[in-house]
């Protein structure tokens, strides 16, 4: 296997072998691993999706903290700093995950610092009321289950390993906000109104997570041909569809589509269009919030350099007292 | 969870761990994941934080990734194919009357 014998598909770089090796690993549905040898391009499309998973873990922080210091009790501020403690942990596996791939953390913040890494368009917009953190509980984390089940099975072991941590605690994620959406439906006709105005906000936005329509998703193609991908992206958003609408009935809350109908024929739910223009708009860096979300990114890493700083000298010091300590025994 | 240790871009970045648990005890610890920190005490502290915030863990332990040696997935037919040929290290490899017992 080390080397390839020159034949007709030979490259230049004499690859071939490797090529047909990783071909087979991945037909066979076996998991590539960091120090298998893997096509240019696989690499850069799973650092490029890892990252932005990462991204969107740690910058999905802030709408929610947005709310810990207003929680309306002392059980849902538990619960609301757990939860976001939680997205933090969730990024570091996935940057875990993303260095095994050669690209460095520091490499990967400067990126997204500087906005040359995305993450998901959905941590664009506010939190304007206590029920967004339901919503996004509901919807959001939701949809990033519908997501991220199937990417359990990718074909990178690392990614898939982290993904496997991940989902089993997104799961309280999800139930955290359909109960907290419950308990305001059930409550005043205030409050009721409040979780149906957040529901009304978020339903769009969560369905355009799934990303573009099929026919115009640039990566889907190949990256289900690596087994990256298991599902494409309108498979996923009518799965999705067709969970929430009994859920959104059980929570006596509406779904703002006046085209959602159940289809009888298909067995699934027919739903309106999908304003992709907004989607469009936002990923460029006009939602609402793009500016604010990553003016705090920065805000937090630069000032949190120093506890970086003092922490690496501090280590520095004790490893060297450490040697005159055994230099002197 | 990180089989190479990374390199980094500025030189600054905290040295990578690689962190093993033990769910609860009579088990063996195993590789959880990774983490940055500065120091073997703060890579306890990040682990703690990072891979037990459900009770996942009765022990860690943190290990530099640099210190691990790993065998090449290059060499991995060549160097795991003595064991390849040897079913007589397998105990269905015997065959053993029906009826004897406790073998």
């Amino acid at each position: 296997m080390a080397t390839a014998a020159p034949q007709q598909t030979a490259r230049p770089d004499g690859t071939a072998g490797f090529q047909a090796a990783f071909d087979a690993a991945v037909a066979a549905d076996e998991r590539i691993e960091p120090r298998d040898w893997m096509p240019d391009a696989y690499r850069a499309t799973l650092v490029r999706q890892i990252a932005q998973h990462a991204h969107s873990e740690i910058i999905g922080m802030q709408p929610e903290a947005n709310w810990i210091t207003r929680a309306p009790s002392l059980r849902r501020k538990a619960i609301l700093m757990a939860k976001v403690q939680d997205e933090a942990g969730h990024g570091l596996y996935l940057y875990s995950a993303a260095e095994t791939l050669g690209t460095g953390r520091d490499e990967l913040l400067d990126k997204l610092h500087s906005g040359r890494q995305k993450y998901s368009s959905i941590f664009n917009y506010p939190t304007l009321t206590w029920a967004d953190v339901g919503a996004i509980g509901w919807l959001v984390d939701g949809a990033a289950i519908t997501n991220q089940v199937p990417l359990c099975r990718c074909s990178y072991g690392p990614y898939a390993r982290a993904m496997v941590r991940i989902c089993k605690e997104e799961s309280f994620h999800q139930r955290q906000g359909y109960e907290l959406l419950l308990a305001l439906s059930r409550g005043t006709e205030a409050q009721h109104a409040m979780a149906q105005d957040a529901v009304d906000r978020w339903w769009w936005p969560s369905l355009m997570m799934f990303g573009p329509p099929d026919d115009e998703s640039a990566h889907s193609a190949q990256s289900m041909e690596w087994k990256i991908k298991r599902h494409s992206n309108d498979e996923l958003r009518q799965r999705f569809v067709d969970i929430c609408v009994p859920q959104a009935e059980s929570l006596g809350l509406t779904l703002p589509d006046p085209e959602l109908r159940w289809n009888e024929e298909r067995g699934q739910h027919d739903f309106g269009p999908i304003d992709w223009t907004e989607f469009k708009q936002v990923l460029k860096g006009n939602g609402p919030c793009n500016e604010q979300r990553i003016t705090q990114r920065r805000r937090a890493h630069d000032e949190g350099a120093w506890v970086r700083e003092a922490a690496a000298a501090h280590a520095a010091k004790h490893s060297k007292a450490t040697t005159e300590e055994g230099r002197a025994a | 969870m990180s089989e190479t240790p990374s390199s980094t871009s500025s030189g600054q970045e905290w040295p990578l761990w690689e962190v093993f648990v033990r769910s609860r005890r009579g088990l063996a610890h195993t590789h959880a994941g990774s983490l940055h920190a500065p120091d073997a005490e703060l890579a306890l502290r990040n682990a703690r934080d990072l891979y037990t915030r459900r009770g996942e863990g009765v022990s860690l332990w943190v290990v530099p990734s640099a210190a691990i040696t790993a065998s090449s997935p290059d060499e991995k037919d060549p160097f795991f194919e003595p064991s390849a040929d040897k079913p007589y290290r397998h105990p269905t490899f015997y065959e053993i009357p029906e009826g004897v017992k406790h073998l």
